[in-house]
């Protein structure tokens, strides 16, 4: 007889192993079904944004003093006493540049730090908080405050501190998930700006911990691109708006093939102790059609 | 009943225990597995069905914030605690060995499955850097964990089995 089948007199209950079948069966029609479309997207992130994403933002606070002791512990006092300083600092110019005018953030921080085209201090920005971090340690994204209901989209760029920080790639109505640069897999077209020459950086897990990317198929025969160049994204780009800081130039080689370089990039955001981010509400004009 | 339900309500909150607090806290630039963590521990607890079903919850809830796709992550833990399931027959809740072990077996499947199905598909090859640099602090952080989180689920077992068995006796006597 089937164990499946209900005797009489017995409570029904189903045998592990088929629930296991089961559910080994609904993880592979999910996995099917959400590789290439989102179909589920808009109820489920919608039901985690109301059940999860409040009870994060207190969570996430009680983790940042219980970083903030740790790094107490850790560091010496006199360093950390200036760090601390610092940060509150920031954290008060930052919060103070939000409150006051978006333009007026990046006329002291942005165009300081860069030297970029007109239409990059144009684009319309909207603060967000970063509530809780990737629960694993194979990628680096994270989970903003704002979503849908704020007039967010997917795609659209990150940025923090002047730097490119990533793109949102996964969103609900009142949270985001950003994607950084420096995770595994992600590219992003680049340009260097003293000689327009444009290369494709990469994030790679192996240089995380030293805050560089990889880049490549930089096509440099005369040697222009040396470290410290500025590296922005380029106009050839079809996710990445053009002009936003990506970092310099930290090392150069060639390639085997003698025709293209390749090397490393130091970003320019500090990606540890990211807390405010802005995000970037104009999309990149593209027609695939 | 009551257990049930603080099952389910232990899963958002051990998630958000490790999006909120421990990646605030790294230890080599690593936070634990608190996800594979619970499903080993309620596999040993109480059986092969509560390790998958716990397991599939857990890892869907990663997939859906962080995840490429629903189910990968789903399918890794509900297999891990499933297996896990299978162990609770022979442990004894005192003895803490059997679950470390297991654990630290488990931590390194789901590291070893992550890496395969995410980064050698893409080509990533050096498996010594990412066995060094992100499997084993993972292992060794959610060892340490679980030391502290270990004696507390089971004195919370020991509670409702003793509560049970208090209501059984309560029956025979009547």
């Amino acid at each position: 007889m089937s164990p499946v089948v209900k005797s009489k007199g017995e409570r029904f209950t189903l045998p592990s192993k088929y629930l296991l079948l089961i559910l080994t069966f609904i993880c592979i029609i999910l996995m099917v079904l959400t590789y290439g479309t989102s179909i589920f997207d808009v109820p489920v992130n919608s039901a985690v944004g109301t059940v999860i994403v409040p009870f994060e933002k207190g969570i996430s606070r009680a983790g940042e003093w219980l970083r903030n002791r740790k790094d107490e512990l850790t560091s010496v006092r006199s360093l950390l006493e200036e760090n601390q300083r610092l940060r509150d600092q920031i954290d008060s110019l930052t919060e103070e540049n939000l409150i006051l005018t978006q333009e007026r953030y990046e006329l002291t921080d942005m165009q300081a730090l860069l030297g970029l085209s007109e239409t990059y201090y144009s684009y319309n920005k909207v603060g967000a908080r970063v509530i809780f971090k990737d629960a694993g340690n194979w990628y680096s994204s994270f989970i903003i405050d704002k979503g849908t209901d704020d007039g967010l989209a997917v795609d659209m760029n990150v940025i923090a501190g002047g730097g490119l920080v990533g793109r949102i790639t996964k969103i609900g109505p009142n949270w985001a998930r950003v994607t950084s640069i420096i995770s595994d897999g992600v590219n992003v077209s680049g340009q260097v700006v003293s000689s327009d020459l444009t290369l494709m950086v990469s994030g790679d897990l192996k240089l995380v911990d030293r805050g560089l990317l990889n880049f490549s198929l930089l096509s440099d025969p005369e040697g222009l691109v040396v470290k410290g160049d500025k590296v922005v994204t380029s106009n050839i780009s079809d996710k990445y708006l053009p002009g936003l800081l990506i970092g310099y130039i930290d090392t150069v080689q060639n390639d085997a093939n003698n025709l293209t370089k390749s090397g490393t990039i130091s970003v320019a955001t500090d990606f540890d102790h990211l807390s405010v981010v802005l995000v970037i509400t104009d999309l990149k004009d593209y027609d695939y059609e | 009943m009551i257990q049930r339900i603080l099952i389910a309500i232990s899963i958002p909150f051990f998630f958000l225990l490790q999006t909120g607090v421990f990646t605030y806290l790294k230890l080599g630039n690593c936070i634990p597995n608190l996800m594979v963590l619970i499903a080993c521990i309620y596999g040993f607890f109480y059986g092969e069905k509560f390790g998958c079903v716990v397991g599939f919850f857990c890892g869907l809830l990663m997939d859906i914030f962080f995840g490429n796709m629903l189910g990968l992550n789903a399918l890794i833990i509900m297999l891990i605690g499933y297996i896990n399931g299978g162990f609770s027959e022979l442990f004894y809740a005192e003895d803490i060995r059997l679950p470390m072990i297991l654990l630290t077996l488990s931590d390194a499947t789901y590291g070893l499955m992550y890496y395969i199905s995410t980064f050698l598909m893409r080509g990533r090859l050096s498996i010594g850097f990412y066995m060094t640099k992100v499997i084993l602090p993972e292992i060794f952080y959610t060892i340490l964990v679980s030391l502290v989180i270990y004696p507390i689920f089971l004195a919370i077992d020991t509670l409702f089995r003793n509560l049970k068995l208090r209501k059984e006796l309560e029956k025979q006597d009547v």
